[in-house]
């Protein structure tokens, strides 16, 4: 136990030394290590060695009161609720009281956050937006290639969590193929919201060659073909589309909002 | 010295015979009881070092620049609260070891109060008079899950941030309330800017002066009623067996702590935990793949991933997929825990106060529902990592979701039999340890009445 203590003073020589190089972190672990340890080993060792270890035997009291004490707890209680019980009147008063008082005391939680709103239903996209992509470049109609994807906001938002969109290019030949409204998809672009129906992760991951959508988080899939409807995992809703145009400069633009509340459902999502 | 202390103190407060109690209390000895130690220890560490870290963490989601030390985040832009954490772990000396020593001290003290509740559970030692004292056990599981949920939610990662916003999503799926009280909890819709700065008081002050409280009382308990033992000869329901506080339980107690210490230290050092700096700043269309939560939250995240595609809705209401895994199921899960010594109490008709443990042979009906219940939760914890298992064993990830959707059915089931069995075996058998039952004792179990 001398050799655990020792160990550990010199461990702790070492760890000053080392604190005042400069430090190194797996170095500073070893060293803290052997010099909690080395107390531990020689404690250890001691109580074991050096000190008493026949057993010793305790006798367990009783834990529940006695008859007499209890009723001695509850006379002393009993007295005083008389006290109060003959002013009942005022004792209703102070009820009344701290129950107000209670309720004002709740307000300042309203003060946490601000009204939900419409904002679950709504997101930045508005009819004319640019699609942008995170650094703000606007998308030009030929800037994606065919089975290109990109991560695109309206402009000027692009740190809008719940407008992230995905914007898919597709063959333009294919383009009678694609889901949604024959208008919504011009010159084989195609946009879904990002954010996952079932618990709101990125749809980040997306495989050319099945044309689905993968969710990292809880590996939902969306088929994008059937209009990005959920075809494994737990999500149960499929991704809202945006409706797209190109616009006459010849950037790709939003026609409107998405015409759904995008992302994991809550309780009254159905009533806009 | 201490002699003219220790009269100078009781001369006004006359402690002495509280004094001679305490030093002569006896501590019973067993290696099980030690899980509870372990949890106590890494408490106190993770005050030591967290208190070290709030000297240096920013909670702030004001945006900068990064400039610091490491060099590929370099003209990056991040949140002031990851820059800290950068800057805390590149710079500030001892930083890095204090942090890593920390996180590391959060997934040891959860796994040993989970390894402490199983030792309670399987050994009957919440029955009367301790049921309260399982309550407030269970309170401290549940604050001990929040407190290393916010806590590693603080450094404002990539995957923490889709850690907050997956949390943000159940909270809105709870019926009638869920928008509002998220609302209240974030600031707003995600990612509200108050959300850091929110999760950093109730990191290191809310909670933990909860946890302070609450282990005071846990332990003031203990004192109280005295610790529980095993059946051997002498000792009895109304003695306790084992060493006194002072001097042997102190130093092996204490010696115990510096161990425990000493191997956070070592992880600390050596094993390299929650790399923020890999995980790169947190943006909401960012995502990192595979994402998996620390230990603790394994079991809420494949529940997630588990269950089926449904969800109610009726009257333009609904009740939104995620509310059924992750709100009602651990709802479930803690109702049935603060509940279990009322309900074994109930069902067994045993009400009497026990200070002797049961070995789980002792009580196969118990033991059987107790592995049942780990083997559930134990499914769902491996089925949070459905991607990689796939990935590893070259199925498709959907295989191995199909695959755990059966495991967590079926293998609790499999769990309770075998355990049942196994244990009216080694009742049967008459042996002392699992080791020493003849083989023949599983062959032919004698089927005997229920005896518990």
């Amino acid at each position: 136990m001398g050799l655990g203590f020792g160990a550990s003073v010199v461990a702790s020589i070492g760890l000053t030394a080392l604190y005042a190089l400069g430090g190194q972190p797996q170095l500073e672990g070893i060293l803290l290590g052997v010099s909690l340890g080395g107390i531990a080993l020689g404690l250890i060792l001691w109580g074991e060695e050096l000190m008493p270890s026949v057993p010793f035997v305790q006798e367990r009291h009783d834990l529940p009161s006695t008859g007499k004490e209890r009723g001695q707890a509850e006379e002393s209680f009993e007295a005083g609720a008389e006290l109060v019980e003959r002013r009942s009147f005022v004792g209703k008063m102070l009820g009344a009281a701290v129950a107000a008082l209670g309720l004002v005391a709740l307000f300042p939680i309203r003060s946490l956050g601000t009204r939900p709103g419409p904002s679950l239903y709504r997101t930045p996209w508005s009819a004319g937006a640019r699609l942008v992509t995170v650094d703000d470049e606007p998308v030009l109609a030929d800037g994606l290639q065919v089975n290109g994807v990109l991560t695109v906001f309206p402009e000027g938002h692009t740190d809008s969590a719940d407008a992230q969109t995905l914007l898919i290019r597709f063959d333009a030949a294919e383009a009678p193929d694609l889901p949604g409204p024959l208008e919504w998809t011009p010159e084989g672009f195609i946009a879904f919201s990002k954010v996952c129906t079932h618990a709101g992760c990125p749809v980040g991951l997306y495989q050319p060659q099945s044309r689905e959508l993968f969710c990292p988080c809880h590996q939902s899939v969306f088929a994008v073909m059937e209009g990005a409807k959920p075809t494994a995992g737990p999500a149960t809703r499929p991704l809202p589309q945006l409706p797209l145009a190109i616009d006459e400069e010849g950037y790709v633009v939003a026609q409107g909002d998405y015409l759904e509340p995008v992302g994991p459902g809550f309780w009254s999502r159905g009533r806009d | 010295m201490i002699e003219r202390t220790a009269r100078w103190v009781d001369d006004r407060l006359g402690a002495s015979s509280f004094t001679r109690e305490a030093l002569n209390k006896v501590f019973p000895d067993h290696w099980s009881f030690m899980f509870g130690e372990i949890a106590l220890y890494s408490f106190v560490v993770l005050l030591l070092t967290g208190t070290f870290l709030t000297f240096f963490f920013e909670p702030s989601v004001t945006e900068v620049t990064y400039d610091g030390a490491y060099a590929p985040l370099r003209g990056v832009h991040m949140s002031d609260a990851y820059r800290s954490v950068l800057d805390l772990s590149f710079e500030v000396r001892a930083g890095l070891v204090m942090r890593q020593i920390h996180h590391w001290a959060a997934l040891v003290f959860i796994a040993s109060i989970v390894a402490h509740l199983c030792r309670i559970f399987f050994t009957g030692a919440f029955r009367r008079p301790r049921e309260l004292n399982w309550m407030i056990g269970v309170t401290l599981l549940v604050l001990a899950l929040f407190n290393g949920f916010t806590g590693y939610s603080l450094p404002d990662d990539l995957l923490s941030g889709t850690g907050l916003r997956i949390a943000y999503s159940i909270a809105l799926s709870i019926p009638l309330v869920g928008t509002w009280m998220t609302f209240l909890i974030f600031g707003g819709e995600f990612p509200a800017d108050q959300i850091i700065g929110r999760l950093f008081v109730v990191h290191i002050l809310l909670i933990p002066a909860l946890l302070v409280g609450l282990i005071g009382a846990h332990l003031a308990m203990l004192w109280r009623q005295k610790h529980t033992q095993f059946r051997e000869p002498g000792r009895t329901e109304t003695n306790v067996v084992g060493s006194k506080l002072w001097p042997t339980y102190a130093a092996k107690s204490m010696g115990f702590f510096f161990a425990v210490f000493a191997v956070l230290a070592l992880l600390g050092g050596l094993v390299q935990i929650n790399p923020v700096w890999l995980y790169g700043p947190f943006e909401p269309q960012q995502v990192s793949s595979p994402a998996q939560p620390d230990w603790y939250l394994g079991w809420v995240d494949g529940a997630l991933r588990v269950f089926p595609p449904w969800e109610l809705r009726a009257f333009g209401f609904e009740l939104p997929n995620p509310f059924f895994p992750a709100v009602l199921m651990p709802g479930i899960t803690f109702a049935l825990l603060y509940a279990w010594p009322f309900l074994e109490a109930r069902y067994s008709k045993d009400h009497a106060v026990h200070h002797l443990l049961d070995r789980p042979r002792d009580h196969p009906v118990r033991t059987a529902l107790g592995a049942a219940t780990l083997a559930f939760y134990a499914a769902m914890f491996f089925a949070a990592s459905i991607d990689l298992l796939a990935k590893w064993m070259r199925v498709s990830v959907h295989t191995m979701l199909f695959i755990f959707q059966v495991l967590v059915i079926v293998s609790p089931i499999v769990a309770g039999w075998v355990t049942y069995r196994l244990m009216k075996a080694l009742q049967a058998s008459g042996a002392d340890r699992f080791g020493h039952m003849p083989l023949s004792a599983l062959r032919s179990p004698q089927e005997t009445s229920e005896g518990s």
